[in-house]
């Protein structure tokens, strides 16, 4: 138990005293997940809007596969990835093995699927509608495209929060790609696995109590904006 | 109407994380820096800094050697080095797949069996150290009575006395399942037999939590004794002697491997210096590693 407030009180002192081995952790934790929930954004919600805005019995398929995918387990992303940039694997070549690109990669891996999936269930909620009246209004297709995204900004954050939240604490992908290598591609939840393996429980709670402050703010967000939501 | 500027608001917010987001993975491409620093600080050399991939075990990586040697090496030749810290057995997959430059591993045959098979050069047996069996101060089993590690496995598994197994293909299980074939015990699937497929340190401390025995190489345990329960219960038995040896990845096999700075690494662990750094680095007052070849 005294252990406990111990490592506690330890990891208290690291966080306010910006303790730089956990700041730079931390910092290329937000990096990694940070670049992979843009690029996920980038491809999601253009192909969830699309997906949406299709009419649903023709794209039964392909939703059924995001939806799969959605709940794709992070150590089979990694594995996938480390199959194809290991010196053997088809994109060997590259040399991008254990760097922040490979985890990057397995990252977009998770967190597409997941903004592509949410992005296109909210604009089926309200897509319709809106499409319907920007239509009528005149507006060409890209504009009624832009119009519904407009409108369905709300779902669409709640897609992209949403992913960021699951790719940051996640420790599978990032521990086989990255391969844990400090000041290079060690990530939160990976220095946690280590120093938890190690005995040293500070470094641990204290990086556990930042990825908890993270979650909270991400969901305090999303909670705000879910209210908002008409 | 106050609903619409809140909103506005929110989406200006979001405009402002995205931008922020968008910063932050600038700044992981800038991130080429240390590199850069090192070179400046190379102190009037030519020479590019170049980082080599250093694939090991978790026990020399754990021990904190690594952080001991590195530093010392890098200073003088301005080459970097990077950890991948793993099993044995995931540590010689990486380096035959070429996804590393130069190993420090032990498992003493299977390093010269894939030498003979040309995936590793130059070879060299550059420290040793020890296993011992650890345990619960109690030691429900007696193993403290017997000298041999054939005995105590056998009354660890006769007992049904609690066993951590590292279960990870790693130097250190390996060894272990030597042992135990040489105990002429199959633990495999027994209740006391757990096997953790993790590192060392992880293993150690699901002992400690289990009150069990387990197999460790010396220098892992020391450096974590302070954190454990667990004292040792039997050591000196020559089947425990354990060697480490450092290789490079065959050139030859992957073009792309930095082998010139991985030699340089191995004539630095294997040079007067880097040998006696070796003997000299301590903790808690014990010598974790000794020089060269013990067998």
């Amino acid at each position: 138990m005294s252990k406990l407030l111990e490592g506690i009180l330890e990891a208290f002192r690291l966080i306010i005293t910006l303790d730089p081995y956990l700041m730079q952790i931390v910092r290329l934790s937000l990096q990694v997940s940070g670049t992979a929930i843009i690029l996920s954004t980038l491809l999601g919600v253009p192909l969830g809007t699309w997906l949406g805005m299709c009419e649903e019995r023709k794209t039964r398929l392909i939703n059924k596969i995001i939806y799969t995918l959605m709940g794709l387990p992070p150590v089979v992303a990694g594995l996938l990835i480390y199959l194809l940039l290991s010196r053997q694997g088809p994109l060997g070549v590259l040399g991008l093995l254990y760097t922040p690109v490979a985890m990057v990669a397995a990252q977009v891996a998770l967190a597409s699927p997941i903004v592509t999936g949410l992005t296109m269930v909210g604009i089926r909620s309200r897509g319709r509608e809106v499409e319907e009246a920007a239509r009528t209004l005149g507006a060409s297709p890209l504009l009624t495209a832009w119009t519904v995204v407009r409108e369905c900004r709300f779902s669409i954050l709640g897609a992209v929060v949403t992913g960021f939240g699951r790719v940051v604490a996640e420790v599978g992908a990032v521990m086989i790609v990255g391969g844990n290598i400090e000041g290079r591609t060690r990530v939160m939840t990976t220095a946690i696995v280590l120093e938890t393996g190690k005995g040293h429980y500070e470094l641990a709670i204290g990086l556990g109590l930042i990825l908890l402050a993270i979650y909270f703010v991400i969901n305090s967000l999303l909670y705000h904006f879910q209210k908002e939501k008409p | 109407m106050r609903g619409k500027s809140l909103r506005g608001k929110m989406w200006s917010c979001l405009l402002l994380l995205l931008l922020a987001l968008l910063l932050m993975a600038a700044g992981c491409g800038g991130d080429a820096g240390p590199d850069d620093e090192a070179a400046d600080q190379g102190e009037g050399e030519v020479e590019e800094s170049v980082t080599i991939l250093l694939s090991t075990t978790t026990s020399t990586y754990d021990s904190g050697l690594l952080d001991y040697l590195i530093p010392v090496f890098t200073e003088q030749t301005g080459i970097e080095v990077e950890i991948l810290s793993q099993g044995t057995g995931q540590a010689l997959e990486t380096g035959k797949r070429g996804d590393a430059d130069v190993l420090l591993v032990h498992d003493r045959a299977a390093e010269l069996e894939l030498v003979e098979e040309g995936f590793f050069v130059d070879r060299h047996d550059v420290m040793y150290n020890d296993y011992v069996i650890v345990g619960p101060a109690e030691d429900p089993a007696g193993v403290k009575d017997v000298e041999s590690v054939v005995e105590a496995f056998n009354l660890i598994s006769a007992g049904g006395h609690t066993f951590v197994s590292r279960g990870d293909d790693s130097g250190t299980h390996r060894k272990e399942l030597r042992l135990w074939e040489e105990a002429g015990v199959d633990p495999a699937g027994a209740d006391w037999y757990l096997p953790a497929g993790q590192g060392m340190g992880a293993t150690l401390t699901m002992a400690h939590e289990n009150l069990a025995y387990t197999l460790t190489d010396r220098a892992t345990y020391v450096s974590m004794k302070d954190e454990l329960e667990l004292e040792i219960v039997l050591e000196g038995d020559p089947a425990l002697f354990n060697q480490y040896g450092i290789m490079a990845v065959n050139p030859e096999k992957h073009p792309h491997v930095k082998y010139e700075q991985a030699l340089q690494f191995i004539e630095f662990l294997m040079s007067e210096e880097g040998q006696e750094l070796i003997s000299s680095f301590q903790v808690a007052g014990e010598t974790l590693f000794f020089p060269g070849l013990g067998i």
